[in-house]
C-alpha cells in the first residue's frame, strides 16, 4: 500500500470512529426492547401497550434524562415462546448484544422467561416481565438479589394470588346461585387443564371448596389442547354440578366454553379462562360462550382509578379492542419505568432499581408497590389486595366483557371496601334458572 | 336474569390463606362415587356414543392417509395439514365472506384437493423413489402450510359455524347434530369409497397399481397419474374431514399435530395401507379414548396416551396391524 493509501486509510478509520463516538455520546435514544410471542395475542399485547406508551411520552419530547430529553425507541422481538423456548433466549441474546436495548419489558411463558431472565441478569438490564405469573421469577431476587435484582414483575400480579381470586370469584358465584335459585348445598365441578402451573391448584380446591360450604362434584383434568370436551361435559351433567370452577390457560377453554354453552350445560362456569378475556372469544366460541366469567384485568366501563379510563378508551380506540393484561407494557413504561429514569437522571440500571423498588405509584389497573420477604428483602413482585391490584372478574354478557367483580369486597372484616366503578350484576344462563326455577 | 348488586361473599385473606399455603399437603377431601344400575347405564351410554364419535373422526382422516399410502406408498405428513388448510378456507367463506357453511365446505374440498395435485406434482412426484425423502418433504410442506397460516391469520384460535346448529338428547346423552354428521360421514365416506372402487375403471386401475405398480404399468396403466389422482382424493378426503369436523374444533395454525398422531397410531393399528384396517382401528382407539375420559375423569388428559399405548401393543402382538397389506406383501 502507497504511503498516501495508507493516510487515507488511517483517515478514514478516525473519521468512522469519530463518528460513531459522536453517535453513541449524543444520542437522543433509550432503547427499550419489547419480547413476547408477537404472532400471538399475547405478544401483540406487549407491542400495543408499549407503543402506546412511546408514542405518549415522545408526543412530549421524550424522557428527562439529568439535562437532556431522550426519545424512546422501541426495538421488537418475537420470542416465539409458544412453540419454543430456545427462540426466546435467542431473541434476548439478540436484544443485548445486537440492539445494546437499554431496558426490557415482556415475555410470556414462565419457563421462557425464566430462561430470558438470566440473560438479561448477566447484561445487567432492567428486565420488566409483563406475562409470566410464577413466583419464582421474583423469589429469585430475594434470594440472590445481586444477580437478578434487575428483574421487577409488571404484570399479572403471581399465580397464589391469582388463585386466591379465582376461589373468591368462585365464592361470590356460590353465593348468588344459593339466594337466587334456592339451591340448598351447591355441587362444583372441579375442571382444570393438565399443566404444571394449575396441579397445586387442585388439592387447594379440594381443601377450600368445603370449607366454603360447597360439595364438590368430581374433578376433570382435560389436555390443555383437547378440541372435544363432550364426554368431560356429559359426567359434568350427570354429577348434577351447579358451578363448574375452571382453570384453563390454554387454548381448551375455547371449546370447552362453546360446547358447555351449546349444549346449555346448566352449570354456572366461574374460575381463570385466559381466552375468556379477549375479545375474540365471542367469535371463538361461536357466541356460545356467553355467561362465563373469568378472572381478568380491563373491561370496557370498568374503572379502578382515574387512570383506567384514559388508558382503555385510548387503548380501545387505537387498537380496536379491549387490552389484555400484557398491554400492561404501557403501565410499565409510563408510570414505572419513566419517572424513575427521571428520578435517578440517568440510565444507569443500578441507580434505576433503587428507585423503582422503593417507589409506589398507581397504574391503570390499581396501585403498585414492590412487595418484600417477611425478612425485608426486595422481593420486586407484585403487592396484590384491596388499595394496590386487585385484578377484576369479567363475564360475558351478550357480546360484551361485563366487570361484575369487586363490588362491595371486603377481603378481611377490617379491610376496606373495595368496588369499582362500572361494575354491573353478575346474570345467570337462561337455562340454569329454566332448570332450578322448575 | 339479573342479581341485585349486593356484597354476597366476602371471604377474602384470612380464611384461605392457611390453604393455600399448605398446597400439596393439606387434608384432602375425597369425592365418593356410589355405582349403582342406573348409573354404570348411564355410563355405558356415554362410552359408546363417545367412541362411535371419536372413531368417526378418526375414521376420516385415516382412511384418506391409508389409501395414497396403499396406492403410491406414499406416507403423506402433510395430511392433516391440507384438513387445517380445508379449516382456514371455511373460515374465510364464513367469517369473512358470510356465506353459508356449505359453500365454504365446497370450496374447501374442491380447492385443497387441487392444492393436492399441485402439490404432489411439484414436490412429490419428482422425489417419489426416495420413501424417506418423500416422508421429509412432506413434513417440510405441512410446516410451510403452518407458517402461511400463522403469517396470515397469527396464533389467535377462531371458530366456524356448525352445519347443522343445536343437539339432540339419545337416550339421556346430549349429542350435537355435527356429531352424528361426523358419524353418518365416516359410513358414507366408506361406501362411496368402497363403490368407487370396485366399480369403476379409475378405481379398478387404483387397486391394480397398489398391487403391483410395475405389472399396472406393463398392463397401460399410466401409474404417476393414478398415483397423482389418489393424491388428490386422498387430500380431497383431508378437506371433507376439515369441513366436516371444524366446527367441532378450534382453528389454530398448530391444529394439524394432535391428529396427525392420532391418526398415524390408526393407520398403523389398522395395517399400513388398510382401508378395512383403518376403519375398524378408528373405532377401536375412540373407545379407548371414550374410556379413559369417563372411567379416570382425572386422567382425562392420557386419552391419547392410553390410544397410543393400545397400538403398541397390538403391534407386540401382530407386527403388522390388524389387516396389514404392506408387511404381508413383503412376505
Amino acid at each position: 500500500m502507497e504511503r498516501w493509501e495508507k493516510r487515507i486509510f488511517v483517515l478514514a478509520m478516525v473519521s468512522l470512529f469519530l463518528v460513531s463516538s459522536w453517535a453513541v455520546a449524543f444520542a437522543q435514544e433509550i432503547k427499550i426492547g419489547v419480547i413476547g410471542p408477537m404472532k400471538f395475542v399475547q405478544g401483540q399485547g406487549h407491542w400495543n401497550g408499549a407503543t402506546m406508551a412511546a408514542d405518549e411520552i415522545n408526543a412530549k419530547g421524550g424522557i428527562q434524562v439529568g439535562s437532556k430529553k431522550m426519545k424512546i425507541k422501541l426495538i421488537q422481538s418475537d420470542s416465539n415462546e409458544f412453540l419454543n423456548v430456545t427462540d426466546a433466549t435467542n431473541a434476548m441474546e439478540r436484544l443485548m448484544t445486537q440492539d445494546k436495548v437499554d431496558f426490557v419489558l415482556g415475555g410470556f411463558r414462565t419457563e421462557a422467561v425464566l430462561a430470558m431472565q438470566d440473560i438479561a441478569m448477566d447484561h445487567k438490564k432492567i428486565f420488566i416481565g409483563c406475562g409470566a405469573a410464577h413466583p419464582e421469577l421474583c423469589e429469585r431476587v430475594a434470594k440472590n438479589y445481586n444477580t437478578y435484582k434487575y428483574f421487577f414483575r409488571g404484570t399479572p400480579f403471581n399465580s397464589t394470588f391469582l388463585v386466591r381470586t379465582a376461589f373468591i370469584h368462585l365464592g361470590t358465584v356460590g353465593a348468588v346461585l344459593k339466594q337466587s335459585l334456592n339451591i340448598p348445598k351447591i355441587k362444583v365441578a372441579i375442571v382444570m387443564e393438565k399443566a404444571l402451573w394449575a396441579d397445586p391448584m387442585i388439592p387447594a380446591a379440594e381443601a377450600t371448596i368445603p370449607k366454603m360450604g360447597m360439595e364438590i362434584a368430581g374433578i376433570w383434568r382435560p389436555s390443555p389442547v383437547a378440541t372435544d370436551v363432550t364426554a368431560e361435559l356429559s359426567a359434568i351433567q350427570r354429577a348434577e354440578a351447579n358451578i363448574i370452577f375452571e382453570i384453563f390457560s390454554s387454548s381448551v377453554g375455547i371449546p370447552f366454553s362453546r360446547q358447555a354453552g351449546e349444549l346449555k350445560i346448566p352449570a354456572f362456569q366461574v374460575g381463570i379462562n385466559v381466552e375468556a378475556q379477549k375479545e375474540g372469544f365471542w367469535q371463538a366460541t361461536q357466541g356460545m360462550g356467553n355467561y362465563v366469567m373469568t378472572s381478568n384485568t380491563y373491561a370496557r366501563s370498568v374503572e379502578q382509578n382515574e387512570l383506567t379510563k384514559p388508558f382503555v378508551e385510548g387503548y380501545i380506540k387505537r387498537f380496536g379492542e379491549v387490552p389484555t393484561y400484557t398491554a400492561d407494557t404501557y403501565a410499565a413504561i409510563v408510570y414505572g419505568l419513566a419517572p424513575s429514569i427521571e428520578q435517578a437522571g440517568t440510565l444507569d440500571s443500578d441507580k434505576i432499581v433503587s428507585i423503582l423498588e422503593e417507589r409506589v405509584y398507581k397504574v391503570p389497573s390499581g396501585t403498585v408497590k414492590y412487595m418484600k420477604t417477611a425478612d425485608g428483602k426486595p422481593l420486586h413482585d407484585l403487592t396484590w389486595g384491596p388499595g394496590f391490584l386487585t385484578g377484576l372478574a369479567t363475564q360475558w354478557q351478550d357480546d360484551k366483557i361485563a366487570g361484575v367483580w369487586p363490588y362491595k369486597w371486603k377481603a378481611t372484616p377490617e379491610a376496606p371496601e373495595v368496588t369499582y366503578k362500572g361494575i354491573v350484576p353478575i346474570k345467570l344462563p337462561p337455562w340454569m334458572i329454566e332448570k332450578y326455577k322448575k | 336474569m339479573e342479581i341485585p348488586l349486593i356484597p354476597l361473599y366476602k371471604g377474602g385473606l384470612g380464611e384461605l390463606e392457611f390453604v393455600l399455603n399448605l398446597c400439596g399437603h393439606v387434608e384432602r377431601t375425597r369425592t365418593r362415587y356410589f355405582l349403582n344400575n342406573e348409573v354404570i347405564m348411564a355410563l355405558v351410554i356415554d362410552i359408546i356414543i363417545g367412541g362411535l364419535i371419536n372413531g368417526s373422526t378418526f375414521a376420516l382422516l385415516a382412511i384418506g392417509f391409508s389409501l395414497i399410502f396403499g396406492v403410491a406408498r406414499i406416507v403423506n405428513f402433510a395430511h392433516t395439514a391440507f384438513y387445517m388448510l380445508a379449516a382456514y378456507c371455511i373460515y374465510i367463506i364464513t367469517q369473512k365472506m358470510g356465506l353459508h357453511p356449505v359453500w365454504g365446505m365446497l370450496a374447501a374440498i374442491v380447492l385443497v384437493t387441487l392444492l393436492g395435485m399441485l402439490s404432489y406434482k411439484a414436490l412429490i412426484n419428482p422425489i417419489r423413489e426416495h420413501e424417506g425423502a418423500v416422508l421429509i418433504a412432506t413434513i417440510a410442506l405441512a410446516m410451510i402450510f403452518q407458517e402461511i397460516m400463522t403469517l396470515i391469520f397469527t396464533g389467535t384460535f377462531l371458530s366456524v359455524p356448525a352445519l347443522i346448529k343445536g343437539y339432540f338428547i339419545l337416550l339421556g346423552v346430549k349429542v350435537f347434530y355435527q356429531q352424528l354428521l361426523t358419524f353418518c360421514a365416516a359410513l358414507f365416506i366408506l361406501a362411496v369409497l368402497w363403490v368407487f372402487l370396485m366399480r369403476t375403471n379409475l378405481g379398478l386401475a387404483i387397486r391394480s397399481t397398489a398391487q403391483d405398480r410395475e405389472v399396472a404399468n406393463l398392463m397401460g396403466i399410466n401409474e404417476a397419474r393414478v398415483a397423482m389422482m389418489t393424491m388428490g382424493l386422498s387430500v380431497g378426503l383431508a378437506g371433507f374431514t376439515g369441513a366436516i369436523v371444524v366446527p367441532l374444533t378450534v382453528l389454530e395454525p398448530q391444529m394439524w399435530g394432535a391428529p396427525l398422531v392420532m391418526m398415524m397410531a390408526v393407520v398403523v393399528l389398522g395395517g399400513l395401507g388398510s382401508l378395512k384396517g383403518s376403519f375398524i382401528a378408528a373405532y377401536i382407539l375412540g373407545f379407548a379414548e371414550a374410556l379413559v375420559v369417563f372411567l379416570a375423569p382425572m386422567g382425562a388428559y392420557l386419552k391419547g396416551s392410553v390410544a397410543l399405548s393400545i397400538m403398541i401393543l397390538v403391534l407386540l402382538i401382530r407386527p403388522e396391524g390388524l389387516f396389514g397389506v404392506y408387511f404381508e406383501e413383503e412376505r
